[in-house]
């Protein structure tokens, strides 16, 4: 109870230093150039040159500090032994290139973005496409989207569930095996399934993740302009041409949004694994093996340089993401 | 603008169908664990979720009264009996005397034995009939399936509220929670008014400096930002994980304020600046107040992803008492009581509750939020 009284102090304490900052700040500025008398011209030029800087300088102090300076400190690191102490040039990375789990996690990573945004596109555009034909799609909808909200472990708690595994012949509690049971199938202990195990991970992924494509892609399609639509169902299209013929090549700029922004989100996917397998019978990946050489190995070293790895991943989709941003600016 | 002329889909029946098999896909994994947190600890061990709501089956083996204590000599038969729910309520549906064949008769049968005939009523009333005196003080071994009525409870939560210490780390979740969201919007909005409003030089790099910054990747940050926490003294502490977050939350704060606070009609800015309010002025007086439905969004997201994260709080924070968060709790559990699902259950759903009450009621900003920032990669 005591902490929930400091953090709302901090709150409180936090939001009236932002606002005092940003107060006090900007009365000094005009005191200091006073936007009358003798100079008022040349004070209120000054002064509008200088207050940009006070609104942003807090944001770029924390960015500065929480995300910039680290990717830098990333690549000092990265060339260093495992306490940051020595020098020791490209070691980590010929120890990575060597590394056989680092290769499992490439590989993985890789099934990963190929499935994951794929098959989370797929389910969202389909679910989208269909509940806005229904009276009930928006309770659909709802219901669709709401993993969104449920964290990552506890997602990982309710497949685990799901593919919970007792020897043959005893009761199956897990739902997959008792479906498999039921049809004649044997149980199986999925998660230890090398190589397969991974699909059942990403399952949880994409379990998530469509929600998230499906609203996208939902104002999307409702976003087509209607005479598109209609002039090609004058022509006589079908309904699944008017889909895949019409409304998809629209929406094909949301659908590459959905796309990255998923597979960027792969790219750093680690509390699935953590939880359910922990790397174990192959099916780490990069974000879980550099949590490992950060805390099991303690090797700061090894870690940093995994951790870049993942930045050249994201990298060029940054690039992308910066030149959108840019054309649509203009 | 399907139903026009003639098309009004003969499909209906196939996508009301198609979505139906959608939805129960995508909420049997939740209401299975939803269901399961509600039972009884055996009840989840020895049968699945779905089966909640019908009785279910149960073999155990219950000893019979030992012959020094219960043998009764009723007209030279020597006769043991009782019930083997001892008090309780249930069905027999089936009995044995060996663990060979713990079915092999129907309530009501006699089993015959060597020296003794054993039978066990529907209603669990046993009665052990021998010629000859039985004696020792361990009882027969019975066999019984019962049939167990469906039945719910709420011990399980009560049990990893109270001394699973999810109670504890419910409130560690929050003491995160509350400044992490609520800090880096006032940090934000400034900046974005600032990126909006405000002509000064570098503003289009600064821009597409926050746009590349939405996607780098946490583990960049972990490491070198462990390293800065532990030299300047503040180790892991709330304060360290709160500043964490901050920093990490700002791109997308910065960016989809930025959108929204740049959509505000010219006209209401420029007039107040004519009548000589200062931009600081503005800010809190127009911009802020007009900007409400942008920081709803974002204070969602943010509030959804502190208090589901789980990377950040294992890196920034201890794992003692005072400082495990929910989602760190969750996954010690997962991996020192992988097996008793009904705590990690309703453990999972202390968790998942809160975000999904937020989630239900806000769902409107949520979406909104996702439209205007769908660069952002989580």
């Amino acid at each position: 109870m005591e902490q929930l009284f400091w953090a709302t102090f901090t709150m409180v304490a936090g939001v009236f230093g932002c606002v005092a900052y940003f107060f006090f700040s900007n009365m000094l500025l005009d005191r200091a150039l006073p936007p009358r008398g003798p100079n008022a011209g040349r004070n209120i030029n000054r002064a509008n040159a200088l207050r940009p800087w006070l609104f942003l300088f807090p944001a770029i102090f924390v960015l500065g500090a929480y995300l910039i300076f680290p990717v830098v400190n990333s690549v000092w690191l990265s060339l260093n032994n495992p306490s940051g102490t020595r020098f020791v040039g490209a070691e980590n990375w010929s120890w990575l290139i060597g590394d056989g789990k680092f290769w499992e996690s490439m590989r993985n990573n890789a099934l990963w973005l190929i499935v994951v945004p794929a098959l989370s596109t797929f389910f969202g555009l389909l679910a989208a496409a269909l509940t806005d034909r229904i009276r009930w799609g928006n309770l659909a909808k709802s219901l669709i989207f709401m993993p969104m909200a449920i964290s990552f472990i506890g997602a990982s708690v309710i497949w685990k569930f799901i593919y919970d595994y007792r020897g043959e012949g005893q009761e199956q509690i897990g739902l997959l095996n008792a479906v498999i049971v039921a049809m004649g199938g044997t149980p199986q202990a999925w998660i230890t399934i090398p190589f397969w195990n991974n699909f059942f991970l990403m399952a949880i992924l994409i379990w998530i993740q469509t929600g998230f494509a499906m609203v996208i892609l939902s104002a999307a399609l409702r976003g087509i302009p209607e005479e598109t639509v209609e002039a090609a169902i004058l022509d006589g299209a079908s309904p699944l041409q008017v889909f895949w013929k019409i409304k998809v090549p629209q929406i094909w700029g949301t659908i590459a949004v959905v796309w990255t922004t998923i597979t960027i989100l792969v790219l750093k996917v680690f509390d699935i694994v953590l939880a359910m397998t922990n790397g174990q019978w192959g099916s780490q990946v990069l974000a879980n093996l550099m949590f490992d050489w950060m805390f099991r190995g303690a090797d700061f070293g090894r870690a940093s340089t995994i951790a870049l790895v993942i930045m050249l991943l994201v990298t060029p989709i940054m690039v992308w993401n910066i030149r959108n941003a840019h054309r649509e600016a203009r | 603008m399907d139903n026009i002329a003639g098309t009004k889909s003969s499909l209906t029946w196939a996508v009301n169908l198609a979505v139906l098999l959608l939805v129960v896909l995508w909420t049997v994994p939740t209401a299975g664990l939803l269901i399961s947190s509600f039972r009884d600890r055996d009840q989840i061990a020895t049968s699945g979720w779905w089966t909640a709501l019908s009785a279910s089956e149960q073999n155990q083996m219950v000893r019979a009264e030992g012959p020094d204590a219960a043998r009764r000599d009723e007209n030279g038969i020597w006769v043991i009996s009782g019930n083997v729910f001892d008090g309780g309520e249930g069905e027999v549906s089936a009995f044995g005397v060996s663990s060979r064949a713990p079915t092999e008769y129907e309530p009501g049968a006699v089993a015959e034995r060597r020296d003794s005939r054993i039978s066990v009523a529907a209603n669990g009333d046993y009665r052990i009939e021998s010629d000859e005196e039985p004696s020792g003080s361990r009882g027969t071994r019975l066999f019984v399936t019962t049939k167990m009525p469906p039945s719910f409870t709420l011990e399980n939560y009560r049990r990893v509220l109270f001394s699973e210490g999810i109670g504890r780390s419910f409130l560690n979740t929050l003491t995160v929670t509350i400044p992490a969201t609520v800090i880096p919007i006032l940090i934000a909005a400034f900046a974005a008014y600032a990126l909006a409003w405000m002509e000064f030089p570098g503003r289009a790099l600064l821009i597409a400096l926050v746009v590349g910054l939405l996607v780098v990747p946490l583990q960049m940050a972990l490491i070198p930002l462990l390293k800065l926490h532990n030299s300047i003294g503040i180790g892991k502490a709330y304060l360290g994980i709160w500043l964490a977050h901050t920093g990490f939350g700002l791109p997308l704060a910065i960016y989809l304020l930025r959108n929204y606070i740049a959509g505000l009609p010219r006209e209401i800015i420029e007039s107040a600046k004519v009548d000589g309010a200062t931009d600081f002025e503005i800010f809190m007086r127009i911009v802020l107040p007009l900007s409400f439905p942008a920081l709803a969004s974002f204070a969602i997201f943010q509030f959804l992803w502190v208090w589901n994260d789980l990377l950040i709080a294992t890196v920034f924070l201890g794992n003692n008492e005072e400082q495990l968060v929910m989602t760190g709790r969750l996954r010690e559990l997962l991996g020192s009581r992988g097996g008793d699902w009904e705590i990690l259950a309703a453990s999972a759903f202390v968790s998942i509750a809160v975000p999904l009450v937020v989630f239900f009621s806000m769902q409107k900003y949520l979406v909104r939020g996702l439209l205007a920032g769908s660069v952002k990669g989580g």
